[in-house]
């Protein structure tokens, strides 16, 4: 059964009919890139994946999956940059739904911090001031927060924006492991289209409408992924 | 000189304004960390005009000045925080706007009644002899509910602060948790600005937070240390308001600028030795 199922869907964000019409589903494991121009409602719809933002039609169909078990990894912003907190502090974060209404950390959810900090590779950081860290540091711990709330769907909002291009393939190589391994579905929005594109399994090409949804080979070939991708090659990491 | 200073213990006007000044600056610094952190810092000096607003027109009319000012700056709190996240008007100009409205009114209102006298000069630079047991009491109770409210949603606020967004998304109430932020502000600015006054009591808020960042690196850490740092401070501007004959509230705010000084050049210091 699909993981997240999407029909019908129409969103009006802002006054703007931002989405209209919108189907796609994705399976278990599949790694989902969505891209577009500025304004294609890429962001409205993640915010109505996350349930931030209400559809004025259609519907999203979780398999037994509630909006709040979603991973989210939201663009960083500047407050972010340098706030005084340690790693730690900021994964625990994500894990205040499991916690329940204490007001103090269990010990078994400080236990799956560590984990998923491990599984990003970033344990050895648990103890250093979040704000001092390097930028594609910061991204880990942000996508290690964000699977303390998920075992299965994790929604990736521009991950790679700022880094530089070595830290960028770092994180995409992360990010597909991520997909393989743990067999977590991967939703990303990229601006950074042509190498998020050979990352992923599946596109949505969003213009409002969709413009294509289907397997990645399929969009390369198709006459909009030819427009939009140009005919430059990839430079960076690739699946290789 | 030690002997004087124990002796002012028994004032007291002076154990009523130790006692709601400590505990008042306790809640204005954990609640800073957080509103320093949200660039929320003005918010602090908007609500402390209103109050001046609300105390002068409650000195005309004869009303208790707490029970008055208490709901209306918990009110401007709600439509400052509904102003700058959503509104038009962005939440610093929001602030300016409601900052200098109250201060008019406050102003027009006491000269219409007993003149700009010394009321006034009391609401600005605060006064530490205006504290009757009443004061005391409610203002006790409101910091304890403060202090309570913030140890309990400590993890909340952490994560409402750092990023509002994915809070959201995990099913956090974001708004809900700004608002119990803007509404224990407007508290702890009622209870301390009589003694602080209106233009001094956004120092408390500020200073303890930006003083400790300055060394300290961790949220939690952060946050003990600018409770320490507040209330130290709060003590030595008191006895130092006594041992210079200055205003309590300004020294107050001095003590915090001297402590702030020293906390940034330790903090360079630090950060140079571990490079």
């Amino acid at each position: 059964m699909a993981v997240v199922s999407v029909k019908n869907l129409c969103v009006v964000y802002d006054g703007f009919e931002a989405i209209q019409d919108l189907s796609f589903s994705l399976e278990d494991g599949d790694y989902l890139c969505v891209v577009g121009e500025n304004g294609s409602g890429k962001s409205t719809l993640i915010k109505t994946l996350l349930g931030l933002v209400k559809q004025n039609s259609g519907e999203i169909i979780y398999d037994n999956l509630k909006s709040a078990q979603i991973g989210y990894m939201p663009q960083q912003t500047a407050i972010q940059r340098d706030f005084p907190a340690s790693v730690m502090e900021v994964v625990l974060t994500g894990c205040l739904k499991l916690n329940g209404r204490l007001p103090f950390f269990k010990k078994s959810v400080k236990e799956l911090a560590k984990k998923n900090l491990e599984k990003v590779g970033a344990l050895a950081l648990a103890d250093k001031c979040y704000g001092e860290l390097s930028g594609g540091q910061q991204q880990r711990v942000l996508l290690a927060r964000a699977l303390c709330s998920t075992e299965k769907l994790l929604i990736l909002d521009e991950p790679v924006a700022n880094l530089d291009p070595k830290a960028t393939n770092e994180l995409y190589d992360l990010i597909l492991k991520l997909n393989k391994e743990q067999k977590i579905t991967v939703i990303m929005v990229s601006h950074d289209i042509r190498c998020a594109v050979l990352q992923a399994s599946k596109v949505l090409h969003l213009d409002k409408t969709p413009v294509f949804f289907g397997t990645t080979s399929d969009y390369i070939n198709s006459p909009e992924g030819r427009k939009f991708l140009g005919h430059e090659h990839c430079l960076c990491g690739g699946e290789s | 000189m030690l002997e004087e200073l124990i002796g002012l213990l028994s004032l007291t006007f002076f154990r009523r304004a130790l006692i709601v000044g400590i505990l008042v600056s306790l809640s204005a610094a954990l609640l800073g960390v957080s509103l320093v952190l949200k660039r929320y810092s003005m918010i602090g000096d908007g609500l402390s005009h209103v109050g001046f607003c609300t105390l002068s027109i409650a000195a005309v009319m004869n009303w208790a000045p707490l029970y008055f000012s208490i709901p209306i700056v918990v009110l401007a709190a709600f439509l400052l925080l509904r102003l700058s996240e959503n509104g038009k008007i962005k939440g610093d100009a929001a602030t300016a706007l409601i900052t200098t409205s109250s201060l008019a009114i406050g102003v027009i209102v006491t000269s219409l009644g007993s003149g700009m006298t010394t009321d006034v000069n009391n609401y600005m630079f605060g006064s530490i002899l205006i504290m009757s047991e009443s004061d005391v009491t409610l203002s006790v109770i409101l910091s304890v509910a403060v202090l309570t409210l913030f140890v309990l949603f400590y993890n909340k606020l952490l994560a409402v602060t750092f990023d509002e967004s994915f809070a959201k998304a995990t099913g956090i109430k974001a708004g809900l948790y700004n608002m119990l932020l803007a509404i224990l502000t407007a508290l702890t600015i009622v209870l301390g600005m009589r003694m602080m006054g209106t233009l001094l009591i956004s120092g408390l808020i500020v200073f303890p937070a930006l003083t400790s960042m300055g060394v300290f690196k961790k949220f939690k850490s952060v946050i003990i240390c600018s409770a320490i740092v507040s209330v130290i401070c709060f003590i030595i501007g008191m006895f130092g308001s006594y041992i210079f004959s200055t205003p309590a509230g300004a020294s107050v705010v001095v003590a915090n600028l001297i402590t702030f000084v020293v906390f940034r050049i330790v903090g360079t210091i630090c950060a140079k030795i571990k490079k």
